[in-house]
Protein backbone atom coordinates (compact mmCIF):
# COMPACT_ATOMS: atom_id res chain seq x y z
CA UNK A 1 0.00 0.00 0.00
CA UNK A 2 2.62 2.49 1.19
CA UNK A 3 0.74 5.70 1.81
CA UNK A 4 2.74 8.07 3.94
CA UNK A 5 1.25 9.72 6.97
CA UNK A 6 0.54 13.38 6.25
CA UNK A 7 2.25 16.28 8.00
CA UNK A 8 0.47 18.27 10.74
CA UNK A 9 1.32 21.63 12.29
CA UNK A 10 1.08 21.72 16.05
CA UNK A 11 -0.06 24.71 18.11
CA UNK A 12 0.10 24.64 21.91
CA UNK A 13 -1.38 26.92 24.57
CA UNK A 14 1.17 26.92 27.41
CA UNK A 15 -1.34 28.07 30.00
CA UNK A 16 -4.75 29.66 30.11
CA UNK A 17 -4.50 33.33 29.34
CA UNK A 18 -1.91 32.79 26.60
CA UNK A 19 -2.54 32.19 22.90
CA UNK A 20 -1.76 28.98 21.07
CA UNK A 21 1.73 29.17 19.63
CA UNK A 22 3.28 27.18 16.77
CA UNK A 23 5.51 24.46 18.29
CA UNK A 24 6.53 22.43 15.25
CA UNK A 25 5.13 19.66 13.11
CA UNK A 26 4.77 15.90 13.05
CA UNK A 27 3.35 13.07 10.97
CA UNK A 28 0.13 11.25 11.86
CA UNK A 29 -2.53 9.25 10.07
CA UNK A 30 -5.41 11.42 11.29
CA UNK A 31 -6.25 14.34 13.56
CA UNK A 32 -6.75 12.19 16.61
CA UNK A 33 -3.37 10.57 16.25
CA UNK A 34 -1.81 13.97 15.58
CA UNK A 35 -3.18 15.16 18.93
CA UNK A 36 -1.85 12.11 20.74
CA UNK A 37 1.56 12.36 19.10
CA UNK A 38 1.70 16.09 19.80
CA UNK A 39 1.06 15.35 23.46
CA UNK A 40 4.07 12.98 23.50
CA UNK A 41 6.39 15.01 21.31
CA UNK A 42 5.76 18.57 22.46
CA UNK A 43 4.33 18.45 25.99
CA UNK A 44 6.36 15.89 27.96
CA UNK A 45 7.07 18.43 30.69
CA UNK A 46 3.70 20.14 31.13
CA UNK A 47 4.41 22.65 28.36
CA UNK A 48 0.74 22.87 27.45
CA UNK A 49 -2.88 22.87 28.51
CA UNK A 50 -4.41 22.80 25.03
CA UNK A 51 -3.32 21.58 21.60
CA UNK A 52 -4.49 22.45 18.09
CA UNK A 53 -3.48 20.34 15.11
CA UNK A 54 -3.91 21.46 11.50
CA UNK A 55 -2.92 19.42 8.50
CA UNK A 56 -0.05 21.37 6.95
CA UNK A 57 -1.57 21.38 3.46
CA UNK A 58 -4.41 23.60 4.73
CA UNK A 59 -2.08 26.42 5.75
CA UNK A 60 -1.63 29.21 3.23
CA UNK A 61 1.50 31.24 3.89
CA UNK A 62 2.48 34.64 2.53
CA UNK A 63 5.52 34.72 0.32
CA UNK A 64 8.51 36.64 1.74
CA UNK A 65 9.20 37.92 -1.79
CA UNK A 66 6.00 39.95 -1.52
CA UNK A 67 6.91 41.37 1.89
CA UNK A 68 7.45 44.76 0.31
CA UNK A 69 3.96 45.24 -1.06
CA UNK A 70 2.39 43.49 1.94
CA UNK A 71 4.12 45.16 4.85
CA UNK A 72 5.90 48.28 3.70
CA UNK A 73 2.74 50.42 3.27
CA UNK A 74 2.43 50.33 7.08
CA UNK A 75 5.78 52.03 7.48
CA UNK A 76 4.75 55.49 6.28
CA UNK A 77 1.55 55.54 8.32
CA UNK A 78 3.13 56.99 11.41
CA UNK A 79 -0.19 58.66 12.29
CA UNK A 80 -1.34 55.25 13.50
CA UNK A 81 0.97 55.59 16.48
CA UNK A 82 0.19 57.70 19.57
CA UNK A 83 3.59 59.43 19.46
CA UNK A 84 2.58 61.14 16.18
CA UNK A 85 0.33 63.56 18.08
CA UNK A 86 1.86 66.57 19.81
CA UNK A 87 0.22 67.49 23.08
CA UNK A 88 1.34 69.92 25.79
CA UNK A 89 3.22 68.31 28.68
CA UNK A 90 0.61 69.29 31.24
CA UNK A 91 -2.04 67.10 29.65
CA UNK A 92 -2.10 64.08 31.98
CA UNK A 93 -3.52 60.56 31.64
CA UNK A 94 -3.33 60.48 27.86
CA UNK B 1 13.86 50.15 5.85
CA UNK B 2 13.06 51.38 2.37
CA UNK B 3 16.36 53.19 2.12
CA UNK B 4 18.20 50.11 3.18
CA UNK B 5 16.77 48.01 0.38
CA UNK B 6 17.60 50.77 -2.12
CA UNK B 7 21.20 50.77 -0.93
CA UNK B 8 21.18 47.01 -1.31
CA UNK B 9 20.13 47.11 -4.94
CA UNK B 10 23.72 46.82 -6.14
CA UNK B 11 24.27 43.67 -4.07
CA UNK B 12 23.50 40.17 -5.30
CA UNK B 13 20.80 38.08 -3.63
CA UNK B 14 23.54 36.03 -2.07
CA UNK B 15 25.37 39.05 -0.68
CA UNK B 16 22.16 40.36 0.87
CA UNK B 17 21.57 36.92 2.33
CA UNK B 18 25.04 36.74 3.89
CA UNK B 19 24.58 40.25 5.24
CA UNK B 20 21.34 39.29 6.95
CA UNK B 21 23.07 36.42 8.73
CA UNK B 22 25.99 38.63 9.71
CA UNK B 23 23.43 41.03 11.25
CA UNK B 24 22.07 38.13 13.32
CA UNK B 25 18.82 38.00 11.37
CA UNK B 26 17.19 34.57 11.19
CA UNK B 27 16.46 32.78 7.93
CA UNK B 28 12.97 31.27 7.77
CA UNK B 29 11.75 28.40 5.54
CA UNK B 30 10.17 30.43 2.73
CA UNK B 31 13.01 32.97 2.51
CA UNK B 32 15.32 32.88 -0.46
CA UNK B 33 18.51 30.97 0.33
CA UNK B 34 21.52 29.79 -1.66
CA UNK B 35 21.25 26.14 -2.72
CA UNK B 36 24.41 25.38 -0.79
CA UNK B 37 22.89 26.74 2.41
CA UNK B 38 19.84 24.54 1.93
CA UNK B 39 21.90 21.43 1.18
CA UNK B 40 24.34 21.96 4.03
CA UNK B 41 21.48 22.45 6.46
CA UNK B 42 19.60 19.39 5.25
CA UNK B 43 22.77 17.38 5.72
CA UNK B 44 23.63 18.70 9.17
CA UNK B 45 20.10 18.75 10.61
CA UNK B 46 19.25 15.29 9.31
CA UNK B 47 22.55 13.88 10.55
CA UNK B 48 21.71 15.34 13.91
CA UNK B 49 18.18 13.84 13.80
CA UNK B 50 19.53 10.41 12.80
CA UNK B 51 21.97 10.55 15.73
CA UNK B 52 19.15 11.17 18.19
CA UNK B 53 17.15 8.25 16.75
CA UNK B 54 20.02 5.74 16.55
CA UNK B 55 21.22 7.03 19.93
CA UNK B 56 18.16 5.46 21.54
CA UNK B 57 19.39 1.96 20.73
CA UNK B 58 22.44 1.61 23.01
CA UNK B 59 20.44 2.86 25.99
CA UNK B 60 17.24 1.05 25.10
CA UNK B 61 19.35 -2.05 25.64
CA UNK B 62 19.25 -1.48 29.43
CA UNK B 63 15.70 -0.28 30.08
CA UNK B 64 14.39 -3.71 31.02
CA UNK B 65 17.40 -4.38 33.25
CA UNK B 66 17.69 -1.08 35.11
CA UNK B 67 18.59 -1.83 38.74
CA UNK B 68 15.64 -0.01 40.33
CA UNK B 69 12.31 1.49 39.40
CA UNK B 70 13.78 4.98 39.90
CA UNK B 71 16.56 4.27 37.39
CA UNK B 72 14.11 2.64 35.02
CA UNK B 73 11.67 5.56 34.79
CA UNK B 74 14.59 7.97 34.40
CA UNK B 75 16.20 5.97 31.60
CA UNK B 76 12.87 5.47 29.89
CA UNK B 77 12.19 9.22 30.05
CA UNK B 78 15.64 9.99 28.70
CA UNK B 79 15.29 7.62 25.77
CA UNK B 80 11.84 9.06 25.06
CA UNK B 81 13.40 12.55 25.05
CA UNK B 82 15.91 11.41 22.45
CA UNK B 83 13.04 10.23 20.25
CA UNK B 84 11.50 13.69 20.74
CA UNK B 85 14.79 15.36 19.76
CA UNK B 86 14.90 13.28 16.61
CA UNK B 87 11.36 14.34 15.77
CA UNK B 88 11.93 18.07 16.42
CA UNK B 89 14.94 17.91 14.15
CA UNK B 90 13.29 15.92 11.37
CA UNK B 91 10.44 18.41 11.37
CA UNK B 92 12.92 21.33 11.18
CA UNK B 93 14.68 19.57 8.32
CA UNK B 94 11.46 19.01 6.39
CA UNK B 95 10.90 22.79 6.25
CA UNK B 96 13.83 22.84 3.81
CA UNK B 97 11.81 20.89 1.27
CA UNK B 98 12.95 17.33 1.92
CA UNK B 99 10.42 14.67 2.92
CA UNK B 100 10.58 12.43 5.97
CA UNK B 101 10.63 9.39 3.68
CA UNK B 102 13.69 10.68 1.85
CA UNK B 103 15.45 11.29 5.15
CA UNK B 104 14.67 7.81 6.45
CA UNK B 105 15.73 6.32 3.16
CA UNK B 106 19.10 8.12 3.42
CA UNK B 107 19.60 6.73 6.92
CA UNK B 108 18.48 3.21 6.09
CA UNK B 109 20.55 2.94 2.93
CA UNK B 110 23.67 4.08 4.79
CA UNK B 111 23.95 7.22 2.66
CA UNK B 112 23.46 9.48 5.67
CA UNK B 113 25.75 9.42 8.68
CA UNK B 114 24.92 9.56 12.37
CA UNK B 115 27.19 10.17 15.32
CA UNK B 116 29.78 7.39 15.41
CA UNK B 117 29.65 7.11 19.22
CA UNK B 118 26.44 5.10 18.98
CA UNK B 119 28.31 2.27 17.27
CA UNK B 120 29.90 1.24 20.56
CA UNK B 121 28.27 -1.47 22.70
CA UNK B 122 26.68 -0.95 26.12
CA UNK B 123 27.87 -4.00 28.02
CA UNK B 124 27.30 -3.04 31.67
CA UNK B 125 24.87 -0.88 33.64
CA UNK B 126 27.72 1.59 34.25
CA UNK B 127 27.58 2.38 30.54
CA UNK B 128 24.25 4.11 31.18
CA UNK B 129 26.07 6.34 33.63
CA UNK B 130 29.01 6.99 31.33
CA UNK B 131 26.78 7.78 28.35
CA UNK B 132 24.67 10.29 30.23
CA UNK B 133 27.69 11.92 31.80
CA UNK B 134 30.08 11.94 28.82
CA UNK B 135 28.06 11.49 25.63
CA UNK B 136 25.22 13.81 26.60
CA UNK B 137 27.85 16.08 28.15
CA UNK B 138 29.71 16.34 24.84
CA UNK B 139 26.39 16.73 23.00
CA UNK B 140 25.47 19.69 25.19
CA UNK B 141 28.78 21.39 24.38
CA UNK B 142 28.08 20.86 20.69
CA UNK B 143 24.46 21.95 20.87
CA UNK B 144 24.31 25.01 23.11
CA UNK B 145 25.92 27.28 20.46
CA UNK B 146 23.39 26.01 17.90
CA UNK B 147 20.54 27.68 19.81
CA UNK B 148 21.74 30.86 18.04
CA UNK B 149 22.27 29.36 14.60
CA UNK B 150 20.97 31.27 11.57
CA UNK B 151 18.22 28.91 10.40
CA UNK B 152 15.14 29.68 12.51
CA UNK B 153 13.53 26.21 12.70
CA UNK B 154 16.88 24.59 13.60
CA UNK B 155 17.60 27.20 16.28
CA UNK B 156 14.14 26.75 17.82
CA UNK B 157 14.49 22.96 17.85
CA UNK B 158 17.87 23.30 19.54
CA UNK B 159 16.48 25.53 22.28
CA UNK B 160 13.98 22.81 23.16
CA UNK B 161 16.65 20.08 22.93
CA UNK B 162 19.10 21.93 25.16
CA UNK B 163 16.48 22.49 27.85
CA UNK B 164 16.00 18.73 28.04
CA UNK B 165 19.64 17.61 27.85
CA UNK B 166 20.66 18.77 31.27
CA UNK B 167 18.57 16.11 33.00
CA UNK B 168 20.22 13.50 30.78
CA UNK B 169 23.68 14.41 31.92
CA UNK B 170 22.73 14.72 35.58
CA UNK B 171 21.01 11.34 35.71
CA UNK B 172 24.12 9.80 34.11
CA UNK B 173 26.46 11.43 36.59
CA UNK B 174 24.24 10.29 39.46
CA UNK B 175 24.51 6.68 38.23
CA UNK B 176 28.31 7.02 38.18
CA UNK B 177 28.33 8.62 41.62
CA UNK B 178 26.22 5.84 43.13
CA UNK B 179 28.48 3.16 41.64
CA UNK B 180 31.60 4.98 42.85
CA UNK B 181 30.23 5.12 46.39
CA UNK B 182 29.29 1.44 46.24
CA UNK B 183 31.31 -1.76 46.54
CA UNK B 184 34.78 -2.15 45.06
CA UNK B 185 33.28 -4.17 42.20
CA UNK B 186 30.77 -1.42 41.44
CA UNK B 187 33.48 1.21 41.40
CA UNK B 188 35.51 -0.98 39.06
CA UNK B 189 32.50 -1.16 36.80
CA UNK B 190 32.31 2.65 36.67
CA UNK B 191 36.04 2.92 35.94
CA UNK B 192 35.75 0.35 33.17
CA UNK B 193 32.90 2.30 31.57
CA UNK B 194 34.91 5.53 31.72
CA UNK B 195 37.87 3.71 30.16
CA UNK B 196 35.77 2.61 27.22
CA UNK B 197 33.77 5.84 26.66
CA UNK B 198 36.38 8.52 27.26
CA UNK B 199 38.12 8.44 23.88
CA UNK B 200 35.00 7.94 21.76
CA UNK B 201 33.47 10.92 23.63
CA UNK B 202 36.46 13.09 22.65
CA UNK B 203 36.11 11.93 19.04
CA UNK B 204 32.45 12.87 19.13
CA UNK B 205 33.43 16.54 18.97
CA UNK B 206 34.69 15.94 15.45
CA UNK B 207 37.99 15.77 13.55
CA UNK B 208 40.76 18.20 14.46
CA UNK B 209 40.56 21.69 12.94
CA UNK B 210 43.36 21.07 10.44
CA UNK B 211 41.38 18.30 8.70
CA UNK B 212 37.83 19.50 9.33
CA UNK B 213 36.43 20.53 5.94
CA UNK B 214 33.28 22.42 6.79
CA UNK B 215 34.45 24.77 9.50
CA UNK B 216 34.88 28.10 7.70
CA UNK B 217 31.57 28.13 5.86
CA UNK B 218 29.80 26.73 8.91
CA UNK B 219 31.18 29.53 11.07
CA UNK B 220 29.78 32.11 8.65
CA UNK B 221 26.33 30.54 8.76
CA UNK B 222 26.53 30.14 12.54
CA UNK B 223 26.20 26.39 12.23
CA UNK B 224 29.34 26.49 14.32
CA UNK B 225 30.46 29.14 16.79
CA UNK B 226 33.60 27.38 18.03
CA UNK B 227 35.96 24.98 16.27
CA UNK B 228 36.05 21.25 17.06
CA UNK B 229 39.34 21.62 18.92
CA UNK B 230 37.99 24.46 21.05
CA UNK B 231 34.89 22.45 21.91
CA UNK B 232 37.02 19.41 22.76
CA UNK B 233 39.25 21.45 25.04
CA UNK B 234 36.18 22.89 26.77
CA UNK B 235 34.79 19.38 27.27
CA UNK B 236 38.05 18.09 28.76
CA UNK B 237 38.51 21.11 31.01
CA UNK B 238 35.06 20.75 32.50
CA UNK B 239 35.00 16.94 32.72
CA UNK B 240 38.31 16.25 34.43
CA UNK B 241 37.26 17.89 37.75
CA UNK B 242 34.01 15.88 37.58
CA UNK B 243 36.02 12.65 37.28
CA UNK B 244 38.00 13.76 40.34
CA UNK B 245 34.77 14.09 42.32
CA UNK B 246 33.88 10.54 41.32
CA UNK B 247 37.36 9.38 42.30
CA UNK B 248 37.88 7.88 38.85
CA UNK B 249 40.98 8.04 36.65
CA UNK B 250 40.76 9.35 33.11
CA UNK B 251 42.44 6.77 30.87
CA UNK B 252 45.04 9.16 29.45
CA UNK B 253 48.58 9.05 30.88
CA UNK B 254 49.41 12.35 29.14
CA UNK B 255 46.55 14.25 30.72
CA UNK B 256 47.84 17.04 32.95
CA UNK B 257 46.99 20.58 33.96
CA UNK B 258 48.95 23.22 32.08
CA UNK B 259 49.53 26.24 34.29
CA UNK B 260 50.59 28.40 31.33
CA UNK B 261 47.62 27.81 29.02
CA UNK B 262 45.06 27.40 31.79
CA UNK B 263 43.88 24.19 30.12
CA UNK B 264 44.49 20.46 30.37
CA UNK B 265 47.02 18.97 27.98
CA UNK B 266 45.91 15.61 26.68
CA UNK B 267 47.22 12.63 24.73
CA UNK B 268 46.97 11.63 21.10
CA UNK B 269 43.50 10.65 19.86
CA UNK B 270 43.33 7.49 17.76
CA UNK B 271 41.80 8.99 14.62
CA UNK B 272 42.23 5.75 12.69
CA UNK B 273 39.68 4.22 15.00
CA UNK B 274 37.36 7.18 14.47
CA UNK B 275 37.47 6.89 10.67
CA UNK B 276 37.05 3.12 10.84
CA UNK B 277 33.84 3.57 12.82
CA UNK B 278 32.61 6.38 10.55
CA UNK B 279 33.18 4.13 7.54
CA UNK B 280 31.00 1.44 9.08
CA UNK B 281 33.54 -0.81 10.77
CA UNK B 282 32.77 0.02 14.40
CA UNK B 283 31.79 -2.71 16.84
CA UNK B 284 28.02 -2.20 16.39
CA UNK B 285 27.41 -0.38 13.07
CA UNK B 286 25.69 -3.38 11.54
CA UNK B 287 23.69 -4.19 14.65
CA UNK B 288 22.42 -0.60 14.90
CA UNK B 289 21.33 -0.41 11.28
CA UNK B 290 19.72 -3.85 11.41
CA UNK B 291 17.74 -2.79 14.48
CA UNK B 292 16.67 0.48 12.91
CA UNK B 293 15.77 -0.87 9.48
CA UNK B 294 14.14 -3.93 11.01
CA UNK B 295 11.91 -1.80 13.23
CA UNK B 296 10.91 0.32 10.24
CA UNK B 297 10.08 -2.68 8.10
CA UNK B 298 8.23 -4.57 10.80
CA UNK B 299 6.20 -1.42 11.40
CA UNK B 300 4.99 -1.14 7.81
CA UNK B 301 1.71 -2.95 8.36
CA UNK B 302 0.97 -0.79 11.41
CA UNK B 303 1.50 2.43 9.46
CA UNK B 304 -0.64 1.08 6.61
CA UNK B 305 -3.38 -0.03 8.98
CA UNK B 306 -3.46 3.40 10.61
CA UNK B 307 -3.86 5.05 7.21
CA UNK B 308 -6.60 2.60 6.18
CA UNK B 309 -8.43 3.27 9.44
CA UNK B 310 -8.11 7.05 9.00
CA UNK B 311 -9.53 6.81 5.48
CA UNK B 312 -12.41 4.63 6.63
CA UNK B 313 -13.31 7.10 9.38
CA UNK B 314 -13.11 9.97 6.90
CA UNK B 315 -15.40 8.20 4.44
CA UNK B 316 -17.89 7.43 7.19
CA UNK B 317 -18.00 11.05 8.22
CA UNK B 318 -18.56 12.18 4.63
CA UNK B 319 -21.30 9.62 4.04
CA UNK B 320 -23.03 10.58 7.28
CA UNK B 321 -22.93 14.22 6.20
CA UNK B 322 -24.42 13.33 2.80
CA UNK B 323 -27.21 11.30 4.47
CA UNK B 324 -28.42 14.31 6.46
FE1 LIG C 1 19.25 14.37 22.52
FE1 LIG D 1 21.49 15.73 20.47
FE1 LIG E 1 20.42 13.43 25.53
Amino acid sequence: MNKNWPLWEIFVRSKNGLEHRHFGSLHAADAEMALENARDVYTRRSEGVSIWVVESKYITASNPEHNGELFEPAQDKVYRHPTFYDLPDDVKHM
Amino acid sequence: MKNESENNSSLSLEEIFEQRIANDEKIEPKDWMPEKYRKTHIRQISQHAHSEIVGMLPEGNWITRAPSLRRKVALLAKVQDEAGHGLYLYSACETLGVSREELYEQLHSGKAKYSSIFNYPTITWADMGAIGWLVDGAAIINQVPLCNTSYGPYARAMVRVCKEESFHQRQGFEIMLTLCKGTEVQKQMAQDALNRWWWPALMMLGPTDDVSVHTEQSMKWKLKRKTNDELRQQFIDQTVPQADILGLTIPDPDLKWNEKTGHYDFGEINWDEFWQVVKGHGPCNKERMDARVGAWERGTWVRDAAMAYAEKQQNRKENAAKAV
